[in-house]
């Protein structure tokens, strides 16, 4: 029995996932078999162990879920619901449900409920009782909605790969490369190993240019560094990993020999070449007024990105690589201004930017480590107006000061190596936990430009010693848990654990720094040499540190959120409002709240367990 | 008129099972005499045990002598649920001419009216959905005014039943609540105990009045609403049916 009559609830029904697509007949069969119920504010819904016979769908008011400790689960207002968990494992209520206000509430039969949940994938998609893989499924929906970025590097890759060995004539090398129809050679030793590269513009800028012999031997014009991907890395990373060092060609390596080349016009085929664009506009800028007129590119290039569907990890991997030219060609610049550097150094980038996760709201983590030979005296002052220069023009296009004072410009992250290794080694053998609060971002350490072994050394050091500390993981530990995420979403208000509501939700405060904070110190703990959190990630994973499945959830809580607080940021940007990292609930799509309280959750959880893993004094 | 003097006759009831008993006996229709047969609640029954049934009509105007009914919403619920999903509905052709005004307010199209049957039709199914059950209504006279002429009309018996009025219980409900020194100095005047107002006041959804199951669905909520509201440990069906 169905017309008309019952429009009222077949329009709220429409209107509230996860019924609002459902086909005209599903829904008409579920507004034929609801039940109504109205409640008291104040008053007990479902008890704690009651065996539940229909499925709740608030219609007005709200409700407040309790866990069985008595703890708040959640609040839900119209269009919320409850008691699926009970119905699908066929087991009494843990959650207890108190009406907030005055309820009116739609019961749905178990059998009918159990219908459409087996019949319609969207329904049971939106339902779904295991949080987790829901989680999961709607990062992994996402995932395909970008194919290309993600697919292994092998669709793209020319397999027309040839090499010449080193001893042979750039005349031999050119003929071959002509031949064949070829952009690059690859150019191998005695043993058959590759020891080279070299490509149409080497010939070009390293032989014709200065003017050499066509019999030079091809060692002498090739580069001699060749990067390399791995014949099932993603297109993204092989992306990455050209703008990064400015490369054009990559072989491709199957169990350690090339099957293939990827040039960098195959990938631009397929990408808009924003990142690329960007990147070669800052090596090309002769001035810092020149720099500073490209952080509009740079905007609407994370913008592009976030339209196109890219992942965290993408979008992070170029932000950083962005970064990086920035300070490269800042330095570069001051070297030019300055003279060159009077001692060998590198120049470090600490926090999000090592971690190849940095977005449009960043501020600047870094630092010089000088060669041991490094003399105050005599070198202090290049070295501070190097810092400055690099500072002030990093905050001048966009990347403003670190508010801790953690810069180049600041004398004390201006040190030779031995000092440096002083300050780890102090810092890890007698931790203080209110020092590493503002120092944890010390441990996630990267060369941007110089002598990149003097960093090798550093993270080694790190490595080393970190692992084997139970105090200093300890104080770690602790300090990633002091930022806790919230509960959830109740109409246009953040929901705290105890209840409380405001209006913004920092979204990296609450949710991807201390998802950072806690891969950090397991990535620590087990001496992983990533920086990258998911590949911090993928080394916990392997090293079965946690319990089964906990790493993955970790990586879909830290994907989801990071996607949105990227995809607000973007949003920002678009409506010409400055980003920042708050985000209002009433901006957050149904679909958002429910996979961020999920996501929140794990974290909560996460927490918790880092908690109990890392007691002082405890082996871990 | 004959049954306007037996309509006389019938008037306060003080013994409702003890009526139905007598109305099995004495009642030809067979339908009818089922009816009462099936018995009424008792008076000392507590109210989570009574089963009910919402009823809403809607009609060509307000005149029992010179108006009919053009729909009828029936909805079975207790005190804790509505079963919505067993609710009743039928549009019948009125006696009376169907004027355009009622179309407005009903939204029930003359087309409708032509293609639907006689009350006489339905009455079986219409008592046996109402049997054993309470009867709640907002405002029942006109259910009850309209229901006995209707069947005075096609079976030449009258039906008479206990009633649970909801706007009786509001205005009940109202009286019991002083208005406050603000509310005074506010001018506030006496409460609406229209069904949608009523509603309003504890808090339930606006609905598009003036459809007969609606309207029914309406008031077996608000009556859901007065008893989550009642300061009593323990109401009895006699403290509030009529």
């Amino acid at each position: 029995m169905l017309s008309a009559e019952k429009i009222d609830l077949l329009n709220f029904l429409q209107a509230h996932p996860p019924f609002d697509q459902l086909p005209q007949q599903a829904l008409e069969q579920a507004a034929s078999n609801m039940d109504v119920a109205y409640y008291k504010a104040g008053s007990q819904i479902v008890e704690l162990g009651q065996l539940l016979d229909t499925w709740h769908v608030i219609r007005s008011g709200s409700v407040e879920v309790y866990r069985r400790s008595g703890e708040l689960y959640n609040r839900l207002s119209e269009g919320g619901y409850f008691g699926e968990v009970s119905l699908l494992q066929n087991r009494p209520s843990r959650f207890p449900v108190i009406a907030l206000e005055d309820c009116l509430i739609y019961l749905l039969p178990k059998a009918v409920f159990s219908e459409l949940f087996d019949s319609y994938e969207y329904f049971s998609d939106v339902v779904e009782v295991e949080d987790r893989s829901r989680l999961r499924h709607s990062v992994s929906q996402r995932e395909d909605a970008n194919q290309l970025m993600t697919a292994s590097v092998k669709v793209l890759l020319t397999p027309n790969v040839l090499s010449i060995t080193e001893t042979a004539t750039a005349h031999q090398a050119a003929i071959k490369m002509s031949e064949n129809g070829i952009s690059c050679l690859l150019i191998t030793d005695l043993q058959s190993q590759i020891c080279g590269i070299v490509t149409n513009t080497d010939l070009r800028d390293r032989l014709l240019t200065p003017g050499l012999a066509l019999d030079t031997p091809v060692n002498q014009i090739m580069s001699p560094r060749v990067f390399s991907v791995e014949h099932n890395q993603q297109v993204f990373e092989a992306m990455l990993l050209m703008l990064r060092h400015n490369v054009h060609h990559l072989p491709v390596l199957k169990q350690g020999s090339a099957i293939g080349i990827i040039t960098l016009p195959d990938i631009i085929r397929y990408e808009t070449q924003n990142s690329l664009f960007v990147v070669s506009s800052i090596f090309k800028a002769q001035t810092l007024d020149e720099l500073v007129s490209l952080k509009a590119d740079v905007r609407a290039c994370f913008v592009r990105m976030v339209r196109e569907d890219a992942n965290s990890r993408m979008i992070g991997g170029a932000m950083a690589v962005i970064g990086r030219s920035f300070k490269q060609r800042l330095l570069e610049l001051g070297e030019a201004q300055l003279g060159p550097a009077p001692v060998e150094y590198c120049f470090v980038a600490m926090g999000s930017m090592a971690r190849e996760e940095q977005l449009i709201v960043t501020d600047q983590d870094n630092a010089f480590i000088f060669d041991d030979n490094y003399q105050p005296s005599l070198h202090g002052e290049y070295f501070a107006q190097l810092g400055k220069f690099v500072c002030d023009g990093l905050a001048a296009c966009g990347y403003s000061y670190c508010t801790g004072e953690i810069m180049a410009s600041n004398p004390k992250w201006r040190q030779p190596l031995k000092v440096w290794q002083q300050y780890f080694s102090q810092w890890i053998d007698q931790p203080t936990p209110e020092f590493l609060l503002n120092a944890a971002i010390f441990f996630d350490l990267q060369p941007v430009y110089g002598k990149s072994g003097l960093v090798k050394q550093l993270n080694q050091l790190i490595r080393y010693k970190a692992k084997a500390n139970s105090r200093f993981l300890a104080c770690m530990a602790r300090n990633a848990i002091l930022r806790t995420p919230p509960l959830g979403f109740f109409r246009e208000f953040v929901m705290e654990k105890d209840g409380k509501q405001s209006n913004s939700i920092n979204i990296k405060r609450r949710g991807t720094a201390p998802l950072v904070d806690m891969i950090r110190v397991h990535a620590l703990a087990i001496g992983s040499k990533a920086h990258n959190s998911f590949e911090r990630l993928d080394d916990i994973i392997e090293s079965k540190l946690l319990p089964n499945g906990r790493a993955e959830d970790l990586r879909d809580a830290l994907e989801l959120i990071s996607i949105v607080r990227i995809k607000y940021q973007a949003q920002d940007l678009e409506l010409e409002n400055e980003p920042d990292n708050n985000i209002e609930p009433e901006a957050l799509s149904a679909f958002e709240r429910k996979n961020l309280k999920d996501a929140f959750q794990i974290v909560s959880d996460a927490q918790k367990f880092l908690r109990f893993k890392y007691q002082p004094g405890r082996a871990s | 008129m004959f049954y306007l003097e037996k309509n006389k006759l019938e008037h306060s009831v003080t013994d409702w099972p003890a009526f139905y008993c007598e109305q099995a006996a004495n009642a030809a229709y067979p339908a009818l005499k089922a009816f009462y047969q099936a018995g009424c609640q008792l008076p000392d029954t507590p109210l989570e045990q009574v089963q009910m049934v919402a009823l809403d009509l809607e009609t060509t105007g307000l005149d029992v002598n010179k108006h009919s009914i053009v729909s009828i919403g029936l909805v079975p619920f207790t005190s804790k649920r509505i079963f919505l999903s067993q609710a009743k509905y039928w549009v019948v052709k009125p006696v009376s001419q169907l004027n355009d005004n009622s179309v407005v307010i009903h939204g029930i199209t003359h087309s409708e009216i032509e293609t639907a049957q006689d009350l006489s039709f339905i009455l079986d199914e219409f008592l046996t959905e109402i049997s054993g059950k309470i009867v709640v209504a907002h405002y029942a006279n006109i259910e009850k005014s309209f229901l006995k002429r209707a069947f005075i009309h096609r079976i030449n018996e009258g039906i008479q039943f206990p009633v649970i009025d909801t706007m009786s219980l509001e205005a009940k409900i109202c009286r019991y609540r002083p208005l406050s020194w603000w509310d005074k100095l506010k001018g506030k005047q006496a409460v609406s105990l229209r069904l949608s107002d009523a509603r309003n006041r504890y808090h339930l959804p606006y609905y598009k009045p003036h459809h007969a199951l609606t309207d029914a669905l309406a008031c077996a909520e608000l009556l859901q609403a007065q008893i989550a509201y009642t300061q009593k440990e323990q109401i009895y069906l006699a403290d509030i049916w009529e």
